[in-house]
């Protein structure tokens, strides 16, 4: 009763409730800008948090994320191009439903869709969090190193793309962690003789670089692509019948996305392509999907959003985060002196319950701008290229700036972003980097604190039960993308 | 499906050292031997001091893991080729020229002269032939970024001859 309270908070704060609101509208602006998105706007907006106090920023952060990933789906269905990459399954259906002169219908499906898979994720997150955390108090350094790899392992395995690739990029990732002085030993390493490397490499210019340049990059070589745009007349809300149709697949969706969201992998892409496959699986008319099934908008839009509620999961339980928004949001925690983790749960439940409040009122507020404002938010597509790119880097180079006032931030940003063009251009998605960026000082320090308890002896860490268990779901994820392929050849 | 399979086929025909596998392979293998190489002259802390394992271990590990599956990738595509990627544009050709053109500006000129140069080019370069629009982007736009940067953030930018103009 005390923590429903607690969670009602944000209602009782105007401040709270401005933030929510400027935070869901932006979040859906970003969400429905094409090559933006929940991840990039989080980071860009990063900077801005540092003067409001810890709950506001995080608040701001997670209405963004959980708006912004709902955001994606109006462009998806008008322009068949998903705004954020977790809204791709969406234009399966959500486009030939527009073509059919349903765009009002298929938004309404999103939209409903999208709130009770958010709103389901927040009870996931309410629920199991706690009961994470509590786990996690039995966690050691060699625990959670184990978790750790557990992680990268689980990104490579049901990430995008091929699991070597994202090995890779996730190494990579905790490589450039390494740069700087050795939290240890103070010794540098990869410095080059520059002195602003020796604090490491910051990751507000790794993500904007990584996700904002490298999708301007893209984005110049797609200037001359049309794009045909659905006008909306009216969003509607679903009728008895298409409820009749969707209720199952909308909760089936949801704890799909939700499971998807908890394992510290890609959060909503992944959710949602595994939710629309099993709403065909499951659907009685599976041949109307990829032609307008409205099963089809509802399985990717309600797994995608229950994937925000899950991803904040691990990362609030564990200091793991879920996907790639919730490494910014992580940041922002850090940024904000918050360390997640058990102890977060014990010391500060009325700033947790807070955050879990603030999901939950995010996604009905997306749902009332959602369903009144979809046709001025389907305007901001209409904005060209031209002009809003070259605005995104003056404030992405501001932003970068700003947080450490460093010019050589705004290089590396610019190097990264390059290095994610041609990254995305051969298959290597950036997403690992990131996480692996972000756990790579857990990765290296939990390893070394294990290895001096365990005096040198790395066997030592397959005689505690939890790391080894890790370690051998680390292998199963491992195993599985070539068990899958074999399966597939096998089919074929 | 018929597209990819035609462009696999193309890759098929290149020599070796053209295809995409090889030239990404080279690239990340050489790039992580020069930075192995670099572990080396890292300092090496006395035992007394060192707590299980040596800072330069952990980044050798990793760049060696890195090395192993990139010839894993190698490998691999050898077997299954990867799709010949379409030539660049221009326009991102001339994108990236940006990129360094306000590196040097930023460098010698100014921060802000910097980024307004480089929102006028792109935009100019994606098509934008309006004077208002380039204007909107290239000098309206940045100022009130700053401008809010300024005021909100408290941030002061470093100094060039636009912007020593501004704080005198």
């Amino acid at each position: 009763m005390d923590n429903l309270l607690l969670m009602m908070a944000p209602l009782f704060s105007s401040k709270l409730l401005l933030v929510l609101f400027f935070g869901t509208l932006f979040g859906l602006i970003l969400g429905v800008l094409p090559g933006l998105g929940p991840t990039t706007g989080g980071a860009l907006i990063l900077p801005f948090t540092m003067t409001l106090d810890p709950l506001s920023a995080i608040v701001l952060l997670t209405s963004i994320y959980c708006a912004g990933t709902y955001g994606g789906a109006i462009t998806a269905v008008l322009i068949n191009t998903p705004g954020t990459p977790a809204a791709a399954a969406t234009c399966l259906d959500g486009y030939p439903l527009a073509q059919k002169g349903e765009a009002g219908r298929a938004l309404g499906m999103a939209t409903v869709s999208s709130t009770v898979g958010g709103i389901f994720s927040v009870i996931i997150l309410v629920f199991f969090a706690p009961i994470l955390a509590q786990l996690a108090y039995e966690f050691g350094q060699p625990e959670y190193f184990a978790l750790a790899i557990f992680g990268l392992t689980m990104l490579a395995s049901i990430g995008e793309g091929s699991p070597i690739k994202n090995l890779i990029a996730g190494a990579f990732g905790i490589l450039i962690s390494t740069v700087g002085k050795d939290f240890m030993t103070s010794i540098d390493r990869f410095t080059f003789g520059i002195n602003e490397l020796t604090e490491g490499i910051g990751f507000i210019p790794v993500v904007v670089g990584l996700f904002a340049m490298s999708e301007m990059l893209t984005q110049s070589t797609l200037i001359n692509q049309v794009f045909n745009r659905i006008a909306l007349k009216a969003i509607k809300l679903p009728s008895k019948d298409d409820y009749k149709k969707t209720w199952k697949t909308i909760l089936r969706s949801s704890g799909i996305g939700s499971f998807i969201g908890v394992l510290p992998a890609e959060g909503g892409t992944v959710a949602s392509l595994i939710g629309y496959s099993e709403a065909k699986r499951f659907s009685k008319k599976p041949e109307e999907f990829g032609k307008g099934s409205i099963e089809g908008i509802a399985g990717a839009e309600a797994a995608n959003n229950a994937a925000t509620g899950g991803a904040m999961v691990p990362t609030l339980a564990l200091g793991i985060p879920g996907s790639a928004t919730t490494a910014v949001i992580l940041t922002g925690l850090i940024i904000h002196g918050v360390r997640p983790g058990p102890d977060l749960f014990r010391e500060q439940p009325d700033f947790l319950y807070g955050i879990f409040g603030a999901m939950l009122i995010a996604n009905i507020l997306f749902f009332i701008f959602g369903f009144f404002g979809a046709k001025i938010f389907a305007r901001i597509t209409l904005v060209p290229n031209k002009i809003l790119w070259p605005m995104i880097f003056a404030v992405s180079v501001c932003g970068t700036y700003s947080l450490n006032q460093s010019i050589i931030d705004v290089w590396i940003m610019l190097f990264f972003g390059v290095l994610g063009f041609f990254m995305r251009r051969y298959g290597f998605s950036v997403v690992p980097v990131i996480i692996g960026l972000i756990l790579g000082e857990l990765v290296e320090g939990t390893l070394r604190q294990s290895l001096v308890i365990f005096d040198g002896n790395w066997l030592m860490f397959f005689t505690r039960p939890i790391a080894l268990t890790f370690f051998i779901l680390s292998l199963i994820a491992l195993a599985f993308p070539l068990i899958r392929s074999k399966k597939i050849n096998k089919k074929l | 499906m018929k597209n990819v399979q035609k462009s696999k086929r193309a890759n098929k025909s290149l020599p070796f050292f053209f295809k995409d596998e090889f030239k990404v392979s080279f690239v990340i293998i050489f790039v992580s031997i020069i930075l192995l190489i670099t572990t080396f002259t890292f300092d090496v802390v006395p035992p007394i001091l060192n707590r299980g394992i040596q800072p330069a271990t952990f980044p050798k590990a990793l760049l060696t893991l890195i090395i192993v599956m990139t010839l894993l990738i190698y490998y691999l595509a050898t077997k299954n080729p990867w799709k010949v990627q379409k030539k660049l544009p221009k326009s991102f050709i001339l994108t990236l020229s940006s990129f360094v053109i306000f590196l040097i500006i930023s460098k010698t000129l100014d921060f802000f002269l910097a980024i307004s140069a480089l929102s006028i080019f792109v935009s100019y370069c994606w098509g934008e032939k309006r004077i208002f629009y380039l204007l909107l982007v290239g000098i309206i736009f940045p100022v009130i970024v700053f401008i809010f940067f300024e005021t909100i953030l408290g941030l002061r930018f470093p100094p060039g001859i636009i912007t020593n103009i501004y704080y005198s």
